[in-house]
């Protein structure tokens, strides 16, 4: 059944902009991105917006529908009454280049940030090995899409642009857990994390995990391990005297410090 | 609370005034947290510096327990090594299940967002014009949130000791009947102490600081089997981390008041054997 739904979007660029009122013909069982593209198509040809698989795996349409971080084509309408409008706005932790399109480099300046694995030496018959259960516990971070709706969220650089410099952030965490729970890498990332990736600005208020369209547990699986593998190498004495005195976690053996 | 020009109304972003769009009720959950969080601080602060009617025989308040300083007569199992200690006794153990649960993963999310809007809620911005998270004294002793809960396992075997002694017999100025002061007693008392101990198990061992310790902190499960294994029983429990600290707190509040209640005479305990 069609209706008019009533929408309010942000039209501008990084010189300046507004929310616009708009009113659109939907269907029952599109989302937002449908009306959006209806919109376009008969009313405003120039709404930039960033999109792609409508199928919410290839992290485009991020933006955020009434004010919460969301894909625009995983957003059903149906979850908002028909009289109610909906606002939808570019994400507002990165800059804007026009209407709902943000610039995203910050993310990928971060990704440079991070070491890639360092595989040790193979085994005898020129083969690496690996246990199930040592490789499954990363995999739950691979489903990642890098939408960067975590990024977008994380009040630490959401509410403060100067932490940008020095805080990687939740998409980028996940990427460091995945990497130091590698059963065969051979760097040691704790260091880098707590410093260059700024781990310790994070208040783990899970912000990201709620975002998150793929259902990753961000804070519980991967944040809040890096700062317990950060407390095991500066903050907790008896893990300091037990490599003193030999009784050493020989789970790490083989790793050296990036 | 207006927003700041370094947050959402930096340069180069949408130009969007208002700190939030959300449109839901999203200021309900940090309020309501707000608000139980304060009315237990007052109450387990009235609790703590009483000093007196903690202890209804065979029961003790888990605020008092162990108690160390100088307590009232059976109320120490474990001695009296703190009897010079001016103050109420609760004082000497109050600050590791205290420390236990301010360094808590989930508090932590819980008191930033109700108690230092940081953020309030996701999305909405934050009253604050500079941010370092925990990188500073004295947040940087969230740190140590793994001693605490070295102390927090102490704890519970305590007050584990505590509930298995809140099977006694009562003594005889509380029996109701003829041959109630000996043998196992039973009392709401008793049923309220294994609800809580049970709460506060959860709650200690659901830690992610235990989740790390039992073996998170391996790279290798395959190596290590048993520790493998005691890690997805935790990693189970921690799903529901926030809950056992929810329900955990509101069972020794409960336990507390109700050994107040018999201590000052206003009810007798409920006997069921």
């Amino acid at each position: 059944m069609a209706y008019d739904l009533k929408m309010r979007v942000w039209r501008g660029d990084a010189d300046g902009g507004e929310l616009t009122d708009y009113t659109v013909e939907v269907s029952e069982g599109e989302v937002v991105l449908d009306a959006l593209h209806r919109l376009q198509a008969t009313q405003t040809g120039d709404l930039a917006i960033r999109w792609n698989c409508k199928a919410g795996k290839c992290g485009s349409c991020s933006a955020e529908v009434n004010g919460r971080p969301r894909l625009m084509c995983m957003t059903r309408l149906s979850d908002f009454e028909p009289s109610e409008t909906i606002t939808v706005t570019p994400m507002r932790t990165f800059p804007v280049i026009r209407d709902l399109v943000t610039d995203v480099s910050f993310n990928y300046e971060k990704a440079r940030e991070l070491p890639y694995a360092e595989l040790g030496p193979r085994d005898a018959d020129g083969k690496r090995r690996m246990m199930q259960v040592d490789v499954e516990r990363g995999q739950e971070f691979r489903k990642c899409i890098e939408c960067y709706l975590c990024q977008d969220v994380c009040h630490v650089v959401r509410d403060h642009e100067d932490n940008k410099q020095h805080f990687a952030g939740p998409r980028f965490f996940i990427r460091y857990a995945e990497l130091d729970m590698h059963p065969l890498d051979t760097h040691d990332r704790r260091k880098l994390a707590q410093d260059a990736a700024g781990l310790g600005m994070c208040n783990i208020t899970k912000c990201c995990t709620e975002v998150c369209p793929e259902g990753i547990h961000i804070t519980d699986n991967a944040i809040i391990p890096m700062k317990e593998r950060v407390v095991d190498r500066k903050y907790d004495p008896l893990v300091w005297l037990g490599n003193k005195i030999g009784l050493r976690n020989k789970d790490n053996d083989g790793r050296a410090e990036v | 609370m207006a927003t700041t020009d370094h947050g959402v109304t930096s340069a180069g972003r949408a130009r969007i005034d208002a700190r939030t769009l959300r449109q839901d009720r999203w200021w309900l959950s940090p309020l309501a947290t707000f608000v139980v969080f304060a009315g237990f601080v007052v109450f387990a602060t009235i609790r703590a510096f009483m000093g007196r009617d903690y202890y209804a025989s065979p029961y003790l308040s888990p605020f008092y327990s162990p108690c160390l300083g100088d307590c009232v007569e059976g109320a120490s199992d474990f001695g009296q090594p703190f009897a010079w200690w001016p103050l109420s006794a609760a004082l000497i153990i109050l600050v590791f299940p205290l420390g236990f649960r301010m360094t808590c993963y989930y508090y932590r999310k819980a008191y930033y967002r109700a108690f230092w809007l940081s953020p309030p809620a996701c999305g909405v911005a934050e009253p604050h014009g500079s941010y370092s998270g925990e990188t500073r004294f004295p947040l940087i002793l969230q740190n140590v949130h793994r001693w605490f809960w070295y102390a927090a396992v102490l704890v519970g075997l305590v007050l584990t000791f505590d509930t298995v002694l809140a099977f006694r017999p009562m003594p005889a100025e509380y029996a109701v009947g003829d041959g109630e002061t000996s043998g196992v007693h039973m009392g709401l008392g008793t049923l309220l102490m294994i609800i809580n101990v049970v709460f506060i198990w959860l709650y200690t061992l659901s830690c992610h600081s235990c989740r790390h310790i039992v073996g998170g902190r391996l790279r290798h499960f395959s190596k290590h089997p048993v520790r493998y294994k005691l890690w997805t029983w935790v990693s189970r429990l921690n799903e529901s981390h926030g809950t056992w600290a929810w329900y955990s707190l509101f069972s020794v509040a409960i336990v507390d008041f109700y050994i107040y209640l018999l201590a000052t005479g206003v009810i007798q305990d409920v006997r069921f054997f």
